[in-house]
């Protein structure tokens, strides 16, 4: 298993070498560049911003700096747009703070999701299974930003309990509404999928004969048939992680977390090259690293497992 | 416990087996499902939001685009549900019959939804189970290039797309499907990776089925439980991301409309007393859930190659 | 947070004996807490006076910072780094006296020195500022020449006749000269500092500023907090303290923040200000702001529409627009209809007699319908256009009124298209386009910076409009003591010509608790100071 992580590890490189090619082609195709604005910008101003820059050196050059620059010296660049910061400093500010209410939400929503979705699976057809179903449905259909307004409606303008925004260095109380706006819609979909998974593992031969041989249901459920019911419920949670970073600009616009998210969607808008390519390689490494554990897991869970 | 002969003996049973039953698949499905009546009712649901979908706009007195510029503005007080004036549904603020648009909504919703999950469970089975079956090399170049691809950054993508190819609901569907298949094949793949251990298709390896025929005939109809329940979980979601995705100006275009798009300007307006502005669009969102989930429920159990 | 209670108490602690409980200028009674919070669309892009170039980023800077001169409410200049000034006989060199008592945070004397390294600082190609342009926009001599790396940073019309004098000197005279000296690009900056930290010297504790606020608390993306500055050299008039800026990026979580007591300025988002009004009468406040929203036309050969290149058409387009709809019930808060590109309230402005602007709309109906079928479009040959935004609410329901409106009443059949903003940019930029949206905010308080737009030499004309008459007038102007009444021509050339379809004139719209007071009220550029500000006993 070590030889497999190292090997794939070292896979990695060219994988995030590819990924820098291929966004760095095509951010360059895309119309607009970062100084491109509706007051243009006389030609010389343009000519020394692209100098500056670095704009003006062809895209091989451009790439190979930057590689160089992230290689050896860790070094994202400047940000084209927020000119007093650099990509690592908006990185080492905003991904913790993502990182601090998303794990919250993320383990949340597996925590509450997958024992949700078991109930449902155990006690099928029972009114704890169609409490489960409506719940999860309707939590579906409450995206984050219907929830958030509502949340904030509620718990800041009518109740006055919770402050409406902001994070005051990770304080709980600026995260209660963050994480239940972010966890609900994949605290559904974790219940929906561990449910369904659950009822096809209790149709399975061994399954049937422990619960035969008389072994009480819970212990049926969690020897032997929680760990292969949760497969596809862990092949969910690798790129969903992800996409709860890459997605949590609604959170982010929304409380004015100061989250890595808000910067995700505003690095493309503003054409802020170094600041797009710093968060789309975090964004390759979380994929990657979240990908291989749960490819471990599998093998953890299913010994038969092999790649 | 079995000596090999034995096991080898069974897998050419259940093989021939499964060839006998094979060919009363599709009609023993389709009997199953009929009997389930959350099925069936799922499937009257979502017929009847079809229906108000294509029709909906003929009852209408207003086209979905007409604007009143008299009332204009003043939706909260002027602009609630009436039958009187033939606003069903109230209107929006800016004046225009939300009755029709909540019925233009969800028929480009529909499409969206649909067409989108579809092309993402195609691409997505195939892909996944390929990769999850052949394993190996091949398994490992395939996932880092998912993994390429859950990483890039999709708005690019969409803006390439639309400078390329224009705006149009085509391109839409290629960006949504783009955007959602990568991750319908990780589980496609992590679900093949524990089929393939199973003693159906060692045996079926042992009798030398060939490896398409093992992937179409034995991988693909044990993933459809969870491929039917990721793809009921995708339309929503489809849905949702097409309002996005018309923000950066691909896709459905004002004054056509969706009903992620009426969503989105609910949620915005709804502390300011045009609540019937969320409801309506939320309604009909929501019936369309509950019907895709009893449909693919219904589906899952009817196709559960195990109940056979 | 412990410790930043703590902090915030102390300060305020500091703060609070420094002022009476009147105010010293207007002897109004003042609250006991002299706090400030308020909302930032989005982040500090940069607190460098010489590359900021968002308003909300020169907000914060004009706290922190302080040039030439100020503006009070209603937009008048303000001696502020300078105590006065003289103008040579041909109206090329100024000369001016600075402030002696000025002092840098870190205990030195700002000087004529520190001026002239700010602005050489500002056309410095290695800088690369975004602003560097706004040197040669005031003819300041080699501007353009510095920038373009043909001239020497020594040779900018700008020298230091010793610590407290200051001599500038231009290319051609313009009359609006010191009224863009209250630009952020314009104020000095502090050379040790610079050397010292490079780049990061705008973070803390680096930062050296000579304004009435320090900078006490920065977290980007989330909250920037000024201090009162005890050596500011009018730090008794300055009674406001701590100010807070907070990023909220969603108008109606701001609001809602607002009204749970977190912020006490905000802006009403776009058709709320009627409900607000009627709620709160006496926070709900709408002030003209000097930008203009207009669709502009492709006039460029080869380009655009073909059918847009004929006066009768445009003019129907034009006429058939209802701004008082689009200001009424898109709008509603406070915004004019506009008939003219230039913003009347422009200081020292005035709006030719433009026919159709006192027409009612039946009559402009009429006559557009009468021109559409004189150019040859009618219900059997209909106009098919296209309309190009970018992705906003308020863009997206103006288009979709607009669509509706040439509708009903021309039959034309509009195609609004949405592109995200840099598309929307270059799209324009590379002149593709029929018509698109188009908005544009004062440099300065002075009719030219919107006029010299549609000048065919103007790099920002995107339809590509050329006339020979309106040139000259523009021109011309650039050498006049009062060029007010050039400016009335060359709108009139343009209502005639109609390159541009204009839709109305913008305004701030903001809810402001009522103790607040010192906000502008007539200032255009909506330019405010901290140090102005004040709440008053209730």
């Amino acid at each position: 298993m070590i030889a497999y992580i190292f090997k794939r590890l070292l896979v990695a490189i060219p994988t995030l070498l590819a990924l820098i090619v291929i966004s760095f082609l095509m951010m360059h195709a895309a119309p607009g560049g970062p100084f491109t604005q509706e007051k243009q910008l006389p030609a010389q101003v343009l000519a020394n911003l692209n100098a500056k820059y670095g704009l003006d050196q062809p895209i091989w050059v451009q790439m190979g700096r930057y590689v160089w620059g992230v290689v050896v010296h860790f070094d994202f660049g400047p940000s084209f747009v927020y000119k007093d910061r650099t990509v690592n400093e908006i990185i080492a500010q905003g991904f913790p703070v993502t990182l601090s209410y998303g794990m919250t939400a993320f383990v949340l929503a597996v925590v509450v999701g997958v024992t949700l979705g078991v109930l449902a699976a155990v006690f099928q057809n029972s009114w704890l299974d169609y409490v489960a179903v409506g719940i999860s449905i309707g939590a579906q259909v409450l995206p984050n930003f219907v929830m958030a307004p509502i949340l904030v409606l509620i718990f800041t303008l009518w109740l006055g309990w919770l402050p409406g925004g902001g994070w005051e260095g990770g304080d709980w109380k600026h995260q209660i509404m963050p994480v239940i706006a972010m966890a609900t819609a994949y605290m559904a979909s974790i219940a929906r999928i561990m449910r369904s998974s659950m009822l096809e593992v209790l149709t399975l031969n061994h399954i049937r004969t422990a619960r035969a041989k008389g072994l009480p249901t819970h212990k049926v459920i969690l020897r032997h048939a929680l760990k292969p019911a949760l497969i596809p419920v862990l092949s969910y949670l690798g790129p969903t992680f992800v996409s709860m970073i890459t997605g949590s600009v609604v959170i982010d616009m929304f409380f004015s977390t100061g989250g890595i998210g808000k910067f995700f969607v505003d690095a493309a808008l503003n054409r802020d090259y170094a600041l797009m390519m710093g968060v789309t390689l975090l964004v390759g490494v979380l994929t990657i690293i979240f990908n291989l554990v749960v490819d471990v897991l599998y093998a953890w869970i299913d010994p038969k497992i092999r790649f | 416990m079995l000596s090999p002969i034995d096991i080898s003996a069974l897998a050419l049973r259940l093989a021939k087996l499964d060839e006998v039953k094979g060919r009363s698949l599709w009609a023993d499905a389709r009997l199953r499902f009929m009997r389930n009546k959350a099925a069936v009712a799922g499937v009257i649901l979502l017929l009847l939001c079809a229906g108000f979908a294509a029709f909906g706009q003929l009852i209408s007195p207003y086209s979905y685009d007409y604007i009143d510029f008299n009332i204009m503005g003043h939706a909260a007080e002027m602009g609630a549900p009436s039958w009187a004036k033939g606003y069903y549904f109230g209107i929006d603020d800016q004046g225009r019959d939300l009755f029709a648009r909540v019925a233009m909504g969800t028929r480009i919703s529909l499409w969206v939804g649909v067409i989108g999950t579809a092309i993402s469970v195609l691409a997505g089975t195939l892909y996944g189970a390929v990769s999850g079956y052949v394993g190996g090399r091949t398994d490992s170049l395939m996932m880092r290039l998912v993994d390429v691809l859950l990483s890039i950054p999709f708005m690019f993508v969409l803006i390439l797309l639309l400078v390329m190819f224009g705006k149009s609901l085509t391109v839409l569907f290629m960006g949504i499907g783009f955007l959602s298949w990568p991750a319908m094949a990780r589980i496609v793949r992590g679900q093949t990776l524990t089929l393939k251990s199973r003693e159906f298709i060692e045996a079926a390896q042992a009798t030398g089925v060939p490896a398409l025929r093992i992937i179409l005939r034995h991988i693909v109809p044990n993933l459809l439980g969870i491929v039917v329940v990721y793809a009921t979980l995708l339309v929503p979601d489809i849905i949702l991301t097409e309002s996005f995705i018309s923000f950066l100006g691909l896709g459905v275009q004002e004054p056509q409309t969706s009903l992620g798009e009426l969503i989105s300007e609910g949620a915005k307006t709804m502390r300011y007393g045009t609540l019937w502005q969320l409801a309506f669009p939320m309604g009909f969102f929501m019936a369309t859930m509950f019907g895709f989930y009893f449909v693919g429920d219904g589906l899952r159990d009817a196709l559960d190659p195990k109940d056979r | 947070m412990k410790k930043h209670l703590l902090l915030s108490t102390i300060l305020a602690l500091v703060a609070l004996p420094a002022f009476a409980d009147k105010n010293p200028r207007t002897g109004e009674d003042l609250a006991n807490n002299q706090d400030y919070t308020y909302r930032m669309l989005d982040s500090v892009k940069s607190l460098d006076p010489q590359l900021i170039s968002s308003v909300e980023d020169s907000d914060v800077a004009r706290g922190l910072f302080e040039g030439l001169f100020n503006e009070d409410g209603d937009g008048n200049l303000v001696p502020a780094g300078a105590v006065s000034y003289t103008v040579s006989e041909d109206k090329l060199v100024y000369t001016f006296k600075l402030r002696p008592e000025s002092k840098w945070s870190d205990g030195t004397s700002v000087t004529a020195a520190d001026y002239v390294y700010g602005w050489q600082r500002l056309v410095d190609p290695a800088l690369a500022s975004e602003y560097a342009y706004y040197l040669e926009l005031a003819q300041v001599k080699n501007a353009g020449a510095v920038t373009a790396g043909t001239a020497k940073a020594a040779d900018l019309g700008v020298k230091a006749l010793d610590d407290l004098t200051l001599e500038v000197t231009l290319e051609n005279p313009i009359p609006y000269f010191t009224k863009m000296l209250t630009n952020s690009a314009t104020f000095p900056a502090p050379k040790a500092a610079i050397d010292k930290f490079g780049a990061d010297w705008t973070k803390q504790p680096n930062i050296v500023t000579n304004g009435a606020y320090l900078l006490s608390e920065v977290v980007d993306g989330e909250k920037y907090v000024e201090v009162k500055n005890p050596n500011y050299w009018d730090a008794k008039n300055v009674i406001m303290s701590p100010i807070t800026a907070l990023v909220i990026n969603d108008e109606d979580a701001a609001l809602t923040r607002y009204q749970a007591g977190e912020l006490d300025r905000t802006d009403v988002p776009s058709g709320q200000y009627p409900h607000l009004k009627e709620q709160f009468p006496a926070e709900a406040i709408s002030t003209p702001y000097a930008c203009a929203y207009d669709y502009i036309i492709n006039m460029a050969a080869g380009k655009g529409n073909e059918a847009l290149k004929d006066v009768r058409v445009r003019k129907a387009l034009s006429y058939a627009v209802d701004r008082d709809v689009i200001v009424n019930n898109i709008l509603q808060g406070g915004q004019t209809p506009a008939y003219s590109w230039t913003p009347p309230a422009i200081n020292g402005y005035a709006m030719p007699d433009i026919d159709y602007s006192h027409w009612t709309q039946a009559e402009r109906n009429d006559k557009a319908k009468a021109l559409l079928a004189e150019a040859g479009f009618g219900p059997d040959h209909p106009l098919q256009l296209t309309l190009n935004y970018n992705t906003s609410d308020a863009h997206k329901k103006i288009a979709v009124a607009v669509q509706q409106m040439w509708k009903q009443t021309l039959g034309v059949e509009l195609t609004p298209n949405n592109y995200e903003w840099k598309v929307h940019t270059d799209k324009l930029i590379a002149g593709d386009f029929e018509m698109a949206r188009y908005a544009w905010c004062a440099d300065y308080n002075e009719a030219s910076t919107f006029l010299d737009l549609y000048t065919g030499y103007s790099t920002n004309n995107d339809g590509k409009y050329s006339n020979p008459d309106y040139d000259k007038l523009m021109k011309d102007a650039k050498g006049m003591a009062d060029p007010s009444a050039n400016y009335t021509k060359a709108e009139g050339i343009l209502a005639a010509d109609m390159p541009i379809i204009p839709i109305y004139h913008y305004a701030k719209v903001d809810m402001i608790k009522p103790d607040l007071k010192g906000l502008p009220q007539h200032d255009v550029m909506q330019f405010w100071y901290a140090k102005d500000l004040y709440r008053i006993k209730q």
